[in-house]
């Protein structure tokens, strides 16, 4: 729950406003960006995602280093069932 | 140091833990709190006690959300849980932590429907699908997941969901480190402020601690080298007799926080009189409720909650770990009935709690000194 994920915008939702498909290692889920629209966000941009909502902006080279620390924690895994179950903006 | 090849400049490393040991002395004892449990946990992962010189202590706050989250709470959600045509969600870390009659997790083994979900948002998706079922989201956290329940709440009005709603004990940390500081038997000379908490906050709102209380504190990332340098900025400060807010954590804390979030919990929440943390007592306006806005998806107004107030199982000391007054081993179930397996108290849920890193990690701060 109190992960923090970093992933990159891949793709803004042409369904639902402040929407955006993340690419989190390989893994591509939509999460919640509108908390970020006021400062802007675009496609390509490193985001930190807390329960499916993008909370910060970040640069590409913390994203990796937010990655490596994940894992340096023992929690990628738990990060990477977080992305994967985030379910709420997927087709059924 | 077993985990020293994984520090991404282990000779940096060395230069703040010589020069922490050089600016500590030998004549005084520090002791900093960690507020945060992202902390707490990297510091056991790490190690980091091993780098440190044994007059600077580190105490374990308050800034794990499962961990505070008194007996009463739970029993309240689960009772909610088990009412005509309820489904349950909540996170992971909660379906784990102990009520009075078990955990979610064995209410849901005893046929409760109670799911886990990895976000509010998702718990609004089941809403929608299962239309025929009320879906209760059971909110926890701090400002780092408070925003994300505000705008759940929001789009559950919006698109008019009315078999949702939120039972909220999302707590907020300043109220708890002004509690902390108040307390007789708390003395401690600085915080590390916590980071993702902050990234909403803004540094703004610990100033207090420095001004009032004359407490230095310094907003940390979760990397050990960031936890060193903080600690070495506390010192800094304490050296000199100075008392500031500083934010070693610039690259992702924004001094002025994240203000669309906290203008979302501002609409969807307002402030409790007082909330009750486990092991800190009752402390006035720390948590959120729903909002009277948003009455008709606030749980405690759709259902009767028992609102009993229950003690800690007796044997566990969860309130004097959580205060810092004993060191997870100290209690007397640590390890023996309380472990992670079958934890007794909400410390050993959460990875975050004190006593859950200690159980996993200890070896290492026991092992060779840097």
């Amino acid at each position: 729950m109190c992960l923090a994920i970093p992933g990159q915008i891949v793709e803004f939702s042409t369904e639902q406003a402040g929407l955006a498909k993340v690419d989190v290692a390989g893994v591509k889920r939509n999460v919640n960006v509108s908390l970020l629209e006021d400062e802007g966000v675009a496609c390509g941009d490193w985001v930190l995602i807390h329960v499916g909502f993008a909370m910060s902006k970040i640069e590409e080279s913390q994203a990796k280093d937010q990655l490596r620390m994940l894992s340096a924690l023992g929690e990628d895994e738990m990060a990477m069932d977080e992305i994967r179950g985030y379910s709420f903006a997927e087709r059924e | 140091m077993k985990y020293v090849d994984e520090f991404r400049d282990p000779q940096l490393i060395a230069n703040v833990s010589r020069e922490i040991a050089r600016l500590a002395g030998a004549t005084r004892h520090y002791r900093i709190m960690e507020v945060c449990g992202g902390h707490t946990h990297a510091i056991y992962r790490h190690g980091l006690k091993n780098l440190l010189p044994p007059n600077v202590e580190l105490i374990h706050g308050p800034g794990c959300p499962v961990c505070v989250l008194p007996m009463g709470r739970v029993d309240d959600g689960l009772s909610i849980a088990q009412q005509r045509d309820v489904i349950m969600t909540a996170f992971g870390d909660m379906m784990r932590v102990p009520g009075t009659r078990g955990t979610p997790l064995e209410h849901k083994a005893r046929g409760v429907d109670i799911r886990m979900v990895y976000s509010p948002l998702d718990a609004l998706r089941i809403a929608q699908t299962t239309p025929e079922k009320h879906v209760v989201f059971f909110a926890i956290g701090f400002e780092t997941t408070a925003p994300s329940t505000a705008l759940t709440l929001a789009r559950a009005r919006s698109l008019g969901i009315t078999n949702f709603s939120v039972f909220c004990n999302h707590v907020t940390i300043v109220p708890a480190i002004r509690a902390i500081l108040d307390s007789p038997d708390m003395r401690l000379d600085a915080f590390v402020g916590p980071g993702h908490v902050s990234t909403v906050t803004g540094c703004r709102p610990y100033e207090f601690i420095a001004r009032d209380y004359g407490k230095p504190v310094v907003i940390s990332g979760f990397e050990p080298l960031d936890i060193l340098e903080s600690i070495l900025m506390i010192l800094r400060q304490l050296r000199v007799g100075q008392a500031r807010v500083e934010n070693q954590y610039r690259r992702i804390v924004p001094w002025e926080g994240n203000l669309p979030a906290l203008q979302a919990i501002g609409e969807a929440f307002e402030l409790r009189p007082y909330f009750e943390w486990r092991g800190l007592g009752f402390i006035s306006q720390s948590a959120l409720k729903v909002s009277s806005a948003f009455a008709a998806w606030d749980a405690e107004v759709q259902f009767e909650v028992p609102g009993v107030r229950v003690t800690d199982p007796k044997a566990a000391q969860c309130g004097e770990v959580l205060k810092g007054v004993l060191k997870p081993p100290q209690c007397k179930l640590f390890g023996k009935e309380c472990n992670p397996e079958h934890p007794v108290g909400a410390l050993m849920v959460s990875s975050e709690g004190a006593c859950a890193a200690y159980y996993r990690y200890a070896h290492l701060s026991e092992s060779v000194p840097a």
